[in-house]
This record gives structure tokens, sequence and C-alpha cells, in this order.
């Protein structure tokens, strides 16, 4: 199986957040927990229904990703776009705050 | 243009208060996301990709400078210095945080703006010709009649809950530049051979998964019976309308599948039944709605501007921007300026807080107070005196405002995409760009003439590339982007839904295809004077279809 992180995005904000092992929300992929099995899946979205719940969160979901370099790096583009920030606005999102991390997981 | 009376004060201040306690009881939990989520909606509060985005209205696209101000300083204060207009006329903000959305809409309601039902299956804005009120082709300023319509579609009792969301689009000239057959429901102001004015009332347009374009449903409406006939429609549509399934639950579905005939029957049944129970505007009424949009105080001029011509003939870059982006008046001596917000590497339809302040300054001082947004994503000054072009130009090249490029291929229209939007399958704006790109050269622009690009990130088409002459979809194959390309589609009364050429093109491919296309029209097109529309609709598909695919 492919690792798998769990995303959301922030209610106060909209921002796009992964969870960590803590249980707390980074919004650096490369912050998140790694899932490597459907057990542990299970295990982070059931705290990921708990932050939905406690309204940290909405819309809780998993991704699979690829590790790159002690990074993740999600399979689908679409997540790439959510995780580093739109691709007409470089100065926006980790693409801006992370140049080179983000440009190994483009 | 409207001003708001104690009642729409009223009003707008109540519904903020209302979203106040709503998104103050979301973040203390006693309102779920589930309970939450068409209430914000309903405000115009969408979770998009990166951020919450929210869309605020420009009822039929009209704006004064000082509520232009107040956009940009919002974007300023609570985004990130720059704004979206759509092709709905609206204005969208990608990252506004919850928590600040009721300060923000109460900064709106301070001049006289709101966010309601810009989402939702409900009425949405109602959109107009940009040059309503100014252009030279017009019978009659269809604005009062889409104010009319706003209020009284405004948290309507009876249609709040519909199948699903409702886009009605009003215009009152020769060409449609308000894209009305591509609506729910689209009015045309008519004059019949007694010279009265009445609407055609058209119904069942739409893009999407199924583009379809309006039809008839009344060939003439008096005028005094508008909001009882949509009323009527409106009716008709909430009680047959699809609930099943949302991709077939717009009115487009019923018409397709019921047929226009028996729609039309049912509609004006229901019409007879209810068109005496009040719900017509008074003559009164009317005239008081009318009376906000009374035409500037203009003066009498000659035709010509000696100013303007003698600028024209002394500075050839002044000369293409008033060619493309100067449109003609129906007062002597003004005219109608577009400002691009498109080309180069712009993202289209984006302005920047600076630029959303230039433009105020520019409607304050030259446009009688008047800033239009056209659903190509533009800004338009709609009432400048022909004398003032030269410096008007000036303050625009200053600005960064003033590519000459209104109308030409460059002028694209592009949704916001996979950038940005939950619903894409694949990104919209690069395209624009690198399109913007090669036809950078501004007499390339010039030779190739009038070409509507119009590009969307996913088959929802808010791109509106069913009505491109150059139609562009983004889809997702197999991970990778891919784009279908669509030829011969069109926005005016003669409309028309563009046919796929062929196998779509990788995201490598897609700009070099676009040039294949426009260079076989330069080439086949039977004088300068034609245009792409023209030619296609000569030749079709089979020219392009060669050179595009002639190496597979």
């Amino acid at each position: 199986m492919t690792v798998k992180i769990i995303t959301a995005n922030r209610l106060s904000d909209g921002a796009v957040v992964f969870q960590t092992e803590s249980g707390v929300w980074s919004e650096w992929i490369g912050d998140a927990a790694a899932l490597t099995d459907e057990a542990a899946v299970d295990a982070g979205l059931e705290k990921a229904r708990q932050a939905v719940a406690e309204r940290r969160v909405v819309e809780a979901y998993e991704i699979e990703v690829a590790e790159i370099d002690g990074l993740f790096r999600p399979l689908r583009f679409r997540e790439r776009i959510r995780a580093l920030g739109p691709t007409n606005r470089k100065d926006h999102g980790n693409q801006a705050d992370r140049p080179q991390a983000a440009s190994a997981i483009a | 243009m409207y001003r708001y009376d104690e009642f729409d004060h009223g009003f707008v201040a109540d519904r903020v208060k209302q979203f106040r306690g709503q998104v103050s009881r979301r973040l203390s939990g006693a309102l779920a996301e589930e309970e939450f989520r068409p209430l914000r909606l309903m405000n115009g509060v969408y979770l998009q990709l990166h951020a919450y985005m929210l869309r605020v209205a420009v009822p039929y696209g009209t704006l004064s400078p000082r509520q232009m101000r107040r956009l940009a300083d919002i974007s300023r204060r609570y985004d990130r210095g720059y704004g979206h207009f759509t092709t709905r006329q609206n204005i969208q903000y990608n990252w506004p945080k919850l928590e600040d959305v009721p300060d923000i809409l109460t900064e709106l309601a301070d001049v006289e703006m709101h966010a309601i039902q810009t989402s939702g299956n409900c009425i949405r804005n109602v959109t107009a010709d940009h040059f309503a009120g100014a252009a030279a082709d017009e019978i009659e300023d269809p604005r009062p009649w889409g104010e009319i319509i706003r209020q009284w579609s405004s948290l309507h009792p009876e249609f709040s809950f519909l199948p699903r969301k409702f886009k009605i689009a009003v215009t009152g000239a020769a060409s449609d530049r308000a894209a009305v057959k591509t609506h729910d429901i689209g009015l045309r102001i008519v004059r019949n051979e007694h010279g009265e004015h009445g609407f055609e009332v058209m119904i069942g347009g739409g893009q999407g998964r199924t583009p379809m374009l309006a039809r008839t449903v009344r060939e003439f409406l008096p005028q005094r019976y508008l909001l009882s006939y949509l009323e009527a429609i409106l009716r008709v549509y909430n009680l047959y309308g699809r609930r099943d399934n949302k991709y077939k639950a717009r009115i487009k579905i019923l018409v397709h599948e019921v047929g226009i005939d028996e729609i039309r029957e049912r509609v004006e049944s229901e019409w007879a039944s209810m068109k005496y129970e009040g719900i017509d505007v008074p003559g009164e009424e009317i005239d008081r709605i009318h009376a906000y949009f009374a035409p500037p105080d203009f003066e009498a001029l000659p035709a010509s501007s000696a100013i303007l011509d003698a600028k024209l003939q002394s500075d050839e870059d002044f000369a293409r921007w008033h060619r493309n982006n100067v449109s003609r008046h129906k007062v002597d001596g003004y005219a109608i300026v577009t400002i691009p917000l498109k080309g180069g590497s712009r993202t289209p339809g984006d302005a920047t807080a600076e630029e959303m302040e230039a433009v105020a300054n520019l409607g304050e001082r030259y446009s009688f107070g008047e800033i239009r947004v056209s659903h190509e994503q533009n800004l338009i000054l709609p009432h400048v005196l022909k004398d003032d072009l030269p410096q008007i130009w000036s303050s625009l090249v200053e600005a960064g405002l003033a590519s000459p490029n209104a109308g030409l291929v460059t002028d694209i229209i592009s949704c916001p995409g996979l950038d940005y939007c939950t619903l894409a399958n694949a990104r919209s704006i690069p395209v624009a760009q690198r399109i913007a790109e090669r036809f950078a050269d501004a007499r390339r622009q010039d030779e190739i003439g009038r070409l509507q690009i119009k590009i969307s990130g996913c088959i929802n088409a808010c791109g509106h590339h069913h009505v491109g002459h150059i139609g562009i979809l983004g889809v997702d194959r197999k991970g990778e982007e891919y784009y279908q390309v669509t030829l011969g589609g069109n926005a005016d009364f003669d409309a028309d839904v563009g046919k796929i050429v062929g196998p779509a093109f990788s995201s490598d491919e897609i700009v070099d295809a676009v040039e294949k296309i426009v260079e076989r029209y330069v080439d086949l097109r039977a004088d300068r004077n034609e245009t792409f529309l023209e030619t296609y609709r000569r030749i079709g598909n089979d020219p392009f279809k060669e050179v595009l695919y002639a190496a597979r």
C-alpha cells in the first residue's frame, strides 16, 4: 500500500492543513503523519472526525502520497496544488514560504 | 444607479446580523457543517481548494466608484490585495477567513453591496448588457428591469429551495452582450409593430455538461407583466423540475424533456391563473425604479471630437487602443471604454486593489461615476467624453490597464480552474496565460481580428467554453491535464454551441493547437474582414481538423 496522509481545511480560515502524529494540524505537508496500513488510516480518519466535531477542521479525507527525500509528494496533481499553492501565484502558499522543499515535491 | 432605501438597508443589515450569528454558532459548535453549509452558500461563501471564497454580487454589473474603492479596500484588509471578476459580473475574493466574513459583509452593506444568493439553489445575480444605457444599438436600458427582478427574487419565500441554481440575464440592444441564450431565463427587450416595448422571454438555456440554448416561450410580453410571468415560469420549474438527480435539475432539462410547447402551455396556464394576484409592479413603482437609472446629464455635442481626431492621427499606440477598446455611444460626442483585465501574464479577470482604485478614479472623473463589470471579466467606463479619451488612455497606461486587446485573441475568458476550484479537473489560468503570451504581439492580434477564446477547467463550464469561438475544456486523463477543443461557439443572439474538433490535446500541445487553428483561419478567410466565426460558419470543422491532426 502506498503511504497515506490525512488532509482537511481549517474551519476558521479555510487553510489547507495536514494531520500530524500528535493530532495537531499543520499547514506544511512535511509534518503530516504517515499512515502505512489500513488500520493506521482508519485510526487517522477517526482522529480527524474528532477534529471536525471539535470545530478545528472541515472536510477531512485521506490522500495518497509518495515519499521523496523525507517529504510527501501527493500523487494527485490537485492535492499538490492544495499543498503548495495556486500555480498562477507563486507568491502564495507553501511554494512561497518553503521554495526549496516545494520544488522537491511539485 | 439604484440607491438603497430604508427598507433595503434594513434588509441587508438584518441579513448580515443573521449570518454573523450563524458563523458564531458554527465556530462554537452549535451548528454542524451540514447545517451551516446551505446557510453559508446563501451568503456566497464557498470552501475552495486553498481557502474560503466569497462571491459578492454586482447587480447587473454596475458599480459606483465608492463601491469599487470599498472592494479594493476589502481586498487589502481581508484578502491578498486582489479580487477576481467573474463570468456573472460578480467579484470573488479567494482568501477570506470565515471569521472575518461577517465584518466583510458589514463593510459591503455600508456601500450598498452584499453577497446574498450568489450561491445556492435560488435565483442568482441578474446579469445585463455591460454597455446598458450607453450602447448605440440599444432599444432600452434593461437595468431597471434587472433591479425589479433583483428585488423580487431576493429571499423570495417560494423560490429559496429550487431544484437547482437559477440564472437570469437581461438585454435591451440589437446585439446580445449578456449571452441571454445561455441562461435559465433570458430576457430581450423588443419593440412591437405599435412601437411598444416588451420582452421576448426565453427559457432553458445553460452550459455545463449538457449545453443548451434558450428557447422562446413568449415572443412579446408587455413589460408591466414581467414579474407575474417570471413567477409563473418559476412556479412551473419549482413544481416540475427534477429533484432526483443534481445533474438533471436545471430548467433546461425540463424544457428538453417535456418540450418547449408543453412548457409554454404550462407557463401560460399558470400565468393566466395568477396574473392578477398583484405580483406585478405598479406603474408608479416602475417609474420610481426607472428614475434611478435616468441617463447622466449629457452635454449636447458634435459627433466628432477634434482633440480625439488629432490624437488618432499622431499616436499609433493610442489609435490601436481606440480601435479595439472604444465602442460607439448612443449620444454624440461620447464613447464607451473597455478595460480588459486580460493579456500577458495576467490572471484573466483579476484586478489588484491599486487597479480597482485606478478604475474607480477614472469612473468618478470621466464616466459620471459609473463603472461596469462585463461577463467577459473586463471593466467598462460607459459614458466618457470623446475629448477625454487621450487623457483616459494615458491614465490607463500608467495604471497598466491599457492593453489594446478587447475582443481579440488574448481577451480570453477563463474560469479559476484547478488552481482554485474544488470542482475543476484541470487548470485553465495557465493555458490562458500561455496563449496570451504566444499571441502577445499587438499587430498580430489586430491582424487576426475578433476572436473569443473561452476556457473552462471542468464541464461545469464557468468559463463559457461552449460559446467560445474557440472553446477549451480542461479534462483529467489518468492524472494528466488534457484539453478538448470546440470551434464555432457563439454567445450573441445567433448563438451556437461549439463543436468538438477532435481528440483532446495535452498540456504541452494545446497552445500550438490553438495557434494552428488561428493560422488556418487567417489562411482561409475570404478577406481581412471575415471574422473567425464567419469563416468557421462557412467552412466548418474539417479544414481545422486537417491541420490539427495531420501528423497523427
